[in-house]
């Protein structure tokens, strides 16, 4: 009997998603530890990492939500380019601002970019990739609109903005502060989908929307609160961004989306909605991070960068698939005995 | 006509004017008049046959890729790969003759790339059937784009145009006066529209379209129509790749980006909903020539490109939220 149950215990570590991508995530660092000489574990590197891809957790939370609704966003880059725009638009013609003022601007810019996507998609009946794609391209040419075609440079934001994603004050002296940001949110969005009943209405709009509805759960109302939520997070990135780099281009947040979905994906995220956990989303953008960061230090081009991505989103989502099929082949399988 | 089910019933019709004028593509003609007679009011050169074909010529390239994805929606698929084939299949074809092959080498590299990353979409869309086709081809999209990456970095192949008849496909004209660009869409454009409402396999389409599972019972191989419309999509993006190639004379690895948008938003304003099953190939070919002349003419008047990404965005959003409203309204009149 105690045999079995030590049995149940070992397989259901071994079975469970996140301790096999732990296990990714670290034969992924030593393997690029060792080929990169002994750099990528220098303290110097991680807080590097943890830095520059601070913004690719933030959005992947959000992206999460809506993907466990059944939704797709790939308009993440475009929104944070116009939140992290209009941000540093107002902050360059306005020095005195407080820090935590021009975060309230991108943030609010970003929810209302979340509220436009979420009201066309779930009141409008528009398909979540098609809305998303018309408002991708109109909120990139809104960015570039908004500053004029001219980027906000270094020398119009004033120090203590440049230096917030430089210093540690927020985590002690001890944690970046956009990674203490990052931490905070995970461990609050973790609470929230975990044990409050708004956190379970998303996995049940997602695992069975008619279900959901006649139980009475206002399915469109919990999809646009998820763009909406997704919007702020982009938003809260935005400034995130310019503060780190310093500067607000037109351009910026190219190919974000990419990233985030990919973050998704591997972590467990199902495309069909209602599957995957903070903390399995969580491993996936360290995932992407590693490689991000991993690849140029193992002498890796930038160029390959884009293709080993989609690669990687590609063999997750038929992974997903083939998990799943052996899953239901086994549970029929049980059925029969 | 309403059953006692409540479900509707449609049948033949008959004919009659208020029928005629209230379809959707009758609109499109009339928005079509108002775009022409703004361009007309815009620039006095435009309303002549070189104007006009100047004008086709500026967007007829892309419109190539339009004509698959008619397939495409019509089936209830998706497929927002088609910028990053063109990128891919351009790219191909530049790296191809600068390596020394003839252009006419070169030319079927670029076709075989197309069609080769078509295949590679159909088989993971049909063997992986679980998988909602928006984020395959989500992933292909970004794995040709980085594939472009890849070969090109951030030089750009060029020297296209030295060769006379490449630089021909898109510049030169029939007699002087048709480009042989416009023939050649025609051409296709005809092909297409018969596959569409006039052979077994339009029907198929459509019957997959509108209810995959009922066409698969009534024996209809549902996968395999998929694969060889993904094989068509990724083929003609590779012929849209060629135009595009001849028209810019240099490729680099921003080629293409965002031309999915495009090709869907044309689709989808001319009637061809994205859930499959619904629309025509004649409002998708309306749909085309207005949308391009609508940016034709935005673009003599210096309209920024900006302004236009926000109009094309917002143009895409509204065209397929219309007809979504439409239904509501009409579901509230048989209630």
């Amino acid at each position: 009997m105690k045999n079995m149950e030590n049995k149940s215990i070992l397989k259901k570590i071994t079975g469970s998603r996140e301790v096999i991508l732990l296990l990714i995530v670290a034969v992924l660092a030593i393997f690029i530890e060792i080929k990169s000489g002994g750099v990528f574990f220098q303290l110097d590197n991680l807080n590097g990492m943890f830095k520059n891809y601070a913004v690719d957790f933030v959005i992947a939370i959000g992206m999460m939500l809506v993907m466990l609704t059944g939704g797709i966003d790939i308009s993440v880059g475009s929104t944070l380019a116009l939140s992290g725009m209009c941000a540093s638009l107002i902050f360059r013609d306005h020095q005195g601002l407080p820090i935590i003022a021009v975060f309230a601007i991108a943030v609010a810019v970003g929810l209302c970019c979340g509220l436009l996507i979420g009201t066309v998609i779930s009141y409008g009946k528009v398909p979540p990739i098609i809305a998303t794609m018309g408002c991708m391209n109109a909120f990139r040419g809104a960015t570039y609109l908004v500053a004029h075609n001219e980027w906000v440079a270094a020398m119009d934001f004033t120090e203590s903005y440049k230096n917030f994603a430089q210093k540690s004050y927020l985590g002690f002296g001890i944690v970046n502060n956009l990674l203490v940001i990052v931490i905070i949110l995970y461990v609050i969005f973790y609470c929230i989908l975990k044990w409050t009943p708004a956190g379970r209405k998303i996995y049940a709009v997602g695992s069975n929307a008619e279900a959901a509805a006649v139980s009475g759960i206002n399915v469109r109302k919990v999809k646009t609160i998820c763009y909406v939520i997704l919007g702020g997070l982009t938003g809260l990135a935005g400034g995130m961004f310019t503060s780190l780099y310093a500067s607000a281009q037109g351009n910026m947040g190219e190919g974000l989306e990419m990233d985030c979905i990919a973050a998704c994906v591997v972590g467990g995220v199902s495309m069909t909605g209602g599957k995957g956990n903070i903390v399995g989303v969580f491993l996936g953008a360290l995932v992407i991070a590693i490689i991000g960061k991993g690849l140029p230090l193992i002498g890796v081009s930038q160029f390959w960068q884009k293709a080993i991505k989609g690669v990687i989103i590609l063999v997750f989502v038929i992974l997903n698939v083939l998990v799943q099929r052996s899953v239901d082949k086994a549970a029929l399988k049980r059925r029969e005995i | 006509m309403a059953g006692k089910s409540g479900r509707e019933i449609i049948a033949e019709q008959p004919f009659s004017w208020k029928h005629l004028l209230l379809r959707w593509e009758s609109m499109l003609i009339l928005l079509l008049v108002v775009v022409n007679i703004m361009n007309i009011a815009i620039s006095d050169k435009y309303w002549s046959v070189t104007g006009l074909f100047r004008a086709t010529n500026s967007f007829l390239n892309i419109a190539f890729m339009v004509l698959p994805m008619c397939f495409v929606l019509v089936l209830g698929d998706i497929d927002i790969s088609v910028g990053s084939i063109l990128a891919f299949s351009a790219t191909m074809l530049g790296v191809t003759y600068n390596a020394g092959a003839p252009m006419i080498v070169a030319v079927l590299v670029a076709l075989l790339t197309g069609t080769v990353c078509g295949c590679i979409n159909g088989v993971i869309a049909t063997q992986f059937t679980e998988l909602n086709p928006m984020i395959i081809t989500f992933g292909t999209q970004v794995v040709y784009r980085g594939l472009c990456e890849i070969i090109l970095g951030d030089q750009s192949t060029g020297g296209l145009n030295n060769v006379m008849w490449f630089s021909n496909l898109y510049w030169g004209k029939f007699g002087g006066v048709v480009p042989y660009m416009f023939i050649v869409f025609v051409l296709c454009a005809i092909v297409f529209g018969i596959v569409q409402h006039k052979t077994t396999f339009g029907r198929r389409m459509y019957a997959i379209g509108a209810n995959r599972e009922a066409a698969r019972y009534s024996g209809i191989n549902v996968q395999g129509t998929r694969f060889v419309v993904y094989v068509i999509t990724g083929l003609f993006a590779g012929v849209a790749a060629i135009f595009t190639a001849a028209s810019m004379g240099s490729i680099n690895n921003a080629v293409g980006k965002g031309t999915e948008m495009d090709a869907i938003g044309i689709c989808v304003l001319g009637g061809i909903l994205t859930d499959g099953g619904k629309g025509n190939f004649i409002g998708a070919m309306i749909s085309v020539f207005l949308l391009g002349l609508l940016e034709y003419g935005l673009g003599l008047v210096n309209v920024s490109s900006n302004v236009m990404l926000v109009i094309k965005g917002a143009l895409l959003v509204i065209s397929v939220m219309i007809p979504n409203l439409k239904i509501n309204v009409k579901k509230k009149k048989i209630a």
